[in-house]
């Protein structure tokens, strides 16, 4: 039965695994067109195998896969025509200058050369690389890589970008900048399914996300809706002498929920006065109060444990 | 499972990967081209004259006529076996151009058929310009001669589909040597590249025979002397089983590796 919707990608129970390791296990979601989707999650969560799962790149033990209509691993190749991708480590052609990149990736997509060519100066301005259009990759700096990645993506002019952890490794300026470019895309009316673990790239992009973690969905929702419903809207962390203690003791009364994390306790309160109020008679004590972000929720949801 | 033991699947996609990898090697072509003919060239020379000199006719020919056929065979094993290791590895493991390809619409069936003619193709490449210096020496017989260079790509794509299984295996360059030493050194001394395989004791040239080196020589040999090469179909045959094999097996590797 044919089912009408505006679902760019859907995905159903979908499985894979590798050994004695479930590392997907069961997911579902449905990413809907225009939208900016996210797939968040610690490390070995599941994040890149289900990207690679979603573009027909390994087969599944189990569930399915809907890609722009196109069933997935069946008709991937089909679906991967109108998909761009900024993979998790940078692997454009070293023996290549900027303005070949680009040429050698639309021909595997079956474009001709002068159609090809005739949309390299609008990626290039894309992706401010205009003056460095003959210049060889080794020359380029690790964002200008990233911004070729991104514009290679977009050779196909693609209705859908998976991009794995697309700024990790970068610096601030350089975040910055693919985080507006990503939403010059957006405007376009382009789908993104982004997975990182940057809870405020998240915070700033996704209309929608998931959080995984091994290898499961755990939560589902809007940045907003999550730091709503999933946790404290507020949150005091205190440091200093004693906090152990204190942490232990006293704050269990001022706060819905105290995590030690290192020399730091995270208090969570849904009204921070009162905590307010006795931390100002412990000098020992230093603090600092902010809103709850995604980060919290992310950190509640997946625990604080080290995942490598 | 089916799907990694599953036939290959060929098409024409290929193409564009075949054009990336001919792309970079014409950027590199002066110095390419040049490793791939000084080395074979030097020893051809230095043994065929030098040695040769001591030497009485081999197979009714001089000593450097001889070599000239093995030298041919011997370096186009070599240029497809160089780029399927090394080349073909660092692109799949160390760049990672094979996946930014497959996110393109390109399987990676594809991408390894793409290796084994792009190998081929650099064979020939360099199967053209030892077969150059041989003509220039006066050493191929003309016309017959020409036909040593249809046997050429076959040559290439015999080994490029063993180097592509052994790629397929490796986990880093390191692997490569055994390669070299257990398999392709022993190969080259009983292919009668050197010397002639009647040199051997009858149970070395019984397994002579199963070698496809062996019988690349056995194919190039008599053309550059202007014969026809006794058992043709045979020694196509090998070389050509070989490279199905050679291939077949590369992409069930390859498909287990990258693809599962």
């Amino acid at each position: 039965m044919a089912r009408v919707s505006d679902a760019v990608l859907r995905v159903e129970n979908l499985r894979k695994h590798y050994g004695d390791t479930e590392v997907v296990a069961g997911v579902s979601f449905e990413i809907r067109r225009g939208e900016c989707f996210g797939l968040l999650g610690p490390n070995g969560a599941g994040k890149t195998t289900t990207l690679r799962l979603c573009l027909g790149l390994i087969e599944p033990d189990g569930g399915s896969v809907e890609l722009l209509g196109e069933p997935v691993p069946r008709r991937a190749r089909a679906a991967r025509r109108r998909v761009g991708v900024v993979p998790q480590f940078d692997n454009i052609d070293p023996d290549f200058t900027v303005v070949e990149n680009l040429l050698v990736y639309g021909r595997y997509f079956g474009i001709p050369d002068h159609e090809i060519r005739s949309r390299i100066p609008e990626l290039l301005e894309f992706a401010g690389l205009a003056s460095r259009a003959d210049v060889r990759i080794q020359t380029l700096s690790g964002g200008m890589k990233r911004r070729l990645t991104l514009a290679r993506a977009l050779v196909n002019d693609p209705e859908l970008v998976f991009m794995d952890e697309p700024t990790t490794g970068l610096d601030p300026q350089a975040r910055h900048v693919i985080w507006e470019r990503l939403k010059q895309l957006l405007a376009r009316g382009k789908t993104i399914l982004l997975t990182t673990h940057f809870m405020e790239e998240a915070e700033r992009l996704c209309t929608r996300l998931v959080v995984m973690d091994r290898g499961r969905i755990i939560d589902t929702g809007s940045p907003r809706e999550l730091i709503a419903q999933r946790i404290e809207p507020q949150v005091v962390e205190v440091h200093g002498d004693g906090v152990e203690a204190w942490s232990a003791g006293e704050a269990r009364s001022l706060a819905s929920r105290v995590e030690l994390a290192g020399d730091t306790a995270f208090c969570y309160v849904r009204d921070p006065a009162p905590l307010l109020a006795h931390l100002e008679r412990k000098p020992a004590l230093r603090y600092l109060h902010r809103p709850a972000n995604l980060e919290d929720v992310f950190l509640k949801l997946t625990g604080r444990e080290l995942r490598d | 499972m089916s799907a990694t033991f599953a036939l290959p699947r060929l098409s024409v996609r290929f193409v564009p990967v075949w054009r990336r990898n001919f792309l970079v090697w014409r950027k590199l072509a002066a110095p390419s081209v040049l490793f791939n003919l000084a080395d074979p060239t030097i020893y051809m020379l230095g043994l065929g004259y030098g040695l040769g000199a001591l030497m009485p006719d081999v197979a009714g020919r001089p000593y450097i006529a001889f070599l000239a056929a093995g030298t041919l065979a011997f370096s186009v094993m070599n240029t497809a076996t160089f780029e399927t290791l090394y080349s073909a590895f660092s692109r799949m493991h160390v760049q990672r151009t094979w996946d930014a390809i497959t996110n393109a619409p390109i399987a990676l069936d594809d991408v390894v058929l793409a290796e084994l003619v792009w190998s081929a193709s650099k064979a020939f490449l360099s199967g053209v310009a030892i077969f150059l210096v041989i003509a220039a020496l006066g050493l191929a017989s003309f016309p017959t001669a020409l036909w040593a260079l249809a046997v050429v790509p076959i040559v290439g794509l015999c080994f490029g589909a063993l180097g592509l299984a052994v790629t397929a295996l490796s986990p880093s360059y390191d692997f490569f040597s055994y390669y070299f030493t257990l398999v392709i050194t022993p190969m080259a001394m009983l292919s009668g590249v050197f010397f002639p395989l009647e040199q051997l004791p009858a149970v070395m040239q019984a397994i002579a025979r199963v070698l496809p080196l062996a019988h690349a020589t056995e194919l190039v040999r008599p053309l550059l002397f202007g014969e026809i090469p006794a058992d043709i179909a045979l020694h196509l045959a090998v070389l050509l089983g070989y490279a199905v094999a050679g291939f077949y097996a590369a992409l069930v590797l390859f498909r287990r590796r990258l693809a599962s």
